[in-house]
């Protein structure tokens, strides 16, 4: 067997007397999407956070190919910039341009030089079709766009996992589909996404492996057609059932 | 569903009525402007005492006599001010991210500035004036150290650097978490996120607050005089008591005002523009 390329490994977090995360267990293979769905305050977030070590964990480990992350005492910093994360209200950086919310990673973190990390912005923000608002100032574009700059911002650094928080709950629907495409290409490029989504359709359509996530606890993981289609949780299923009458699915 | 209304011209209903009500307010603020105005310059003259008041304080010839010099000495006080200004924010900026500050190294750094900004926004600037300005000098056996200007401006940049570090503090405090988040989770280091992410930010915020520290000091330079420096507030003090006259008080009154006003509608200015820019709007 292969060694996963992210392993989160029973890990447990509360907030003060709120128990987030009760022993989480997930694997995620090189170039694998798995999306995770479940009700609000089910931890999914949370989760995501403790994975780009955000927030530090109480119990378990978090193994970055095969090397525990989450070790006390490491410096987060070197590892951060291995694994993207894109946030459910862009924080993009409001006193900066389009094209240097996405050099400034590169430009502070790798030290590449002013120049070459705009032009390299600037060929990335090209390819998300963003050439138009590369001089814009992020309270100047439309949330659909500000995702997709602060989606930039995060492939600047090269990561080797992306964590997506989600990412188009703050969006107006007629916005969803423009972010929804670029995960889409992100997947055809074969970088590796661990996703939390309420777009149901969506992680059905895009995943590898839906994971169910229920009061800080995987209750049932597997390819979308089974989780969706045949979830053999009773709790899945009330959950699924809440969704369609939401006409999310 | 009603009908929409057409009142027949160009002006909607509704724009005729608006048009109408700002018509009104401009009379009503016309005439009350026009009795207060009057209000004061038919009464005040009629005060039993108005003539001697204004022989010792409105003496017109005085005031032209004395204005030159006050004005010269009032170079001083702007001397005093440029020199005090980046100082404070230098200072209060250190205070204002060793407070910030998580590092446990710091902790004694950050003690100190507590400590710091308790005791100097718990002193009157006057007192810390005299404290400093008297008791250094006494300490220090050394002619070239006891300059009042140089323990004046200590005494200044201290006071005053307490409030500041305050301000740039709840405006660090201001910028949200997620900024922190999303520079972090590229990787940035707390110096960086600081730096590039969260002062710039900060700053920002903070300039119409600062303008109104800045005014502040204009003024509150003047007590350096207490400790020597002949500026314009004791230059005026040396002429009243040549003249028998308080005129020379009116007018380093009119030259304080002849700064601090413009800088006071500055800063109300810089601050409805930082209002209007972060969307908050004003109800009717």
């Amino acid at each position: 067997m292969t060694t996963p390329k992210l392993a989160i490994r029973g890990v447990h977090k509360s907030f003060g007397d709120t128990v987030v995360l009760r022993g989480v267990d997930l694997d995620v293979a090189a170039g694998e999407v798995i999306t995770l769905i479940g009700a609000s305050g089910s931890g999914k977030s949370t989760l995501l956070r403790c994975a780009n070590l955000l927030e530090p964990i109480d119990d378990g480990e978090i193994l970055l190919d095969g090397f525990d992350i989450a070790e006390p005492g490491l410096d987060p910093d070197p590892i951060r910039r291995r694994i993207g994360m894109i946030f459910q209200s862009f924080n993009l950086f409001p006193h900066m341009s389009v094209v240097d919310n996405v050099a400034i990673g590169p430009r502070k973190v790798l030290g590449v030089a002013r120049t070459t990390a705009r032009e390299d912005a600037r060929e990335m923000l090209v390819r998300l079709g963003l050439e138009a608002r590369v001089d814009a100032y992020p309270d100047q574009l439309s949330g659909g766009q500000q995702q997709r700059v602060a989606i930039a911002r995060s492939l600047a650094m090269n990561p080797e996992v992306m964590l997506l928080d989600e990412i188009t709950s703050a969006l107006d629907p007629e916005l969803v589909g423009e972010v929804l495409d670029v995960v889409r290409s992100l997947k055809r490029d074969g970088m590796t996404l661990l996703f939390a989504t309420h777009e149901m359709a969506f992680a059905r359509d895009i995943s590898d492996r839906v994971c169910f996530l229920h009061e800080g606890a995987i209750l049932e993981s597997g390819p979308p057609s089974e989780v969706f289609e045949n979830p053999s949780h009773e709790r899945t299923r009330q959950f699924l059932d809440r969704v369609i009458d939401a006409g999310r699915l | 569903m009603t009908e929409p209304v057409s009142t027949g011209s160009s002006l909607t209903r509704r724009q005729a009525y608006e048009r109408g009500q700002r018509r009104r307010g401009i009379v009503i603020a016309s005439v009350s402007t026009i009795i207060a105005i009057t209000a004061v310059v038919v009464l005040v003259p009629r005060a039993p005492r108005w003539n001697r008041v204004k022989k010792s304080f409105f003496d017109r010839e005085l005031l032209m006599d004395s204005f030159p010099e006050l004005l010269e000495a009032f170079w001083l006080d702007i001397q005093i001010f440029l020199w005090s200004t980046p100082l404070i924010f230098g200072l209060s900026l250190l205070v204002a991210v060793t407070r910030n500050s998580r590092s446990p190294a710091l902790f004694p750094l950050r003690a100190l500035a507590i400590v710091y900004t308790d005791v100097f926004r718990g002193v009157p600037v006057l007192l810390t004036i005299f404290l400093i300005g008297f008791g250094i000098p006494g300490l220090i056996d050394s002619r070239a150290w006891s300059n009042p200007l140089i323990w004046g401006t200590v005494a200044l940049v201290l006071s005053y650097s307490a409030y500041v570090s305050e301000v740039f503090r709840a405006g660090i405090d201001s910028v949200h978490e997620s900024q922190r988040a999303a520079a972090r989770s590229l990787g940035m280091s707390p110096r960086q996120t600081l730096g590039s992410v969260i002062l710039p930010q900060a700053m920002r915020r903070v300039v119409p607050p600062l303008m109104n520290s800045l005014v502040s000091l204009q003024k509150d330079v003047a007590l350096v005089s207490l400790i020597g420096p002949v500026e314009i507030l004791r230059r005026a003090e040396i002429q009243k008591s040549l003249a028998a006259n308080f005129t020379p008080y009116v007018g380093a009154a009119i030259i304080f005002l002849a700064l601090t006003i413009p800088c006071t509608r500055l800063a109300d200015y810089l601050l409805h523009r930082e209002r209007r820019r972060t969307g908050a709007t004003a109800i009717a």
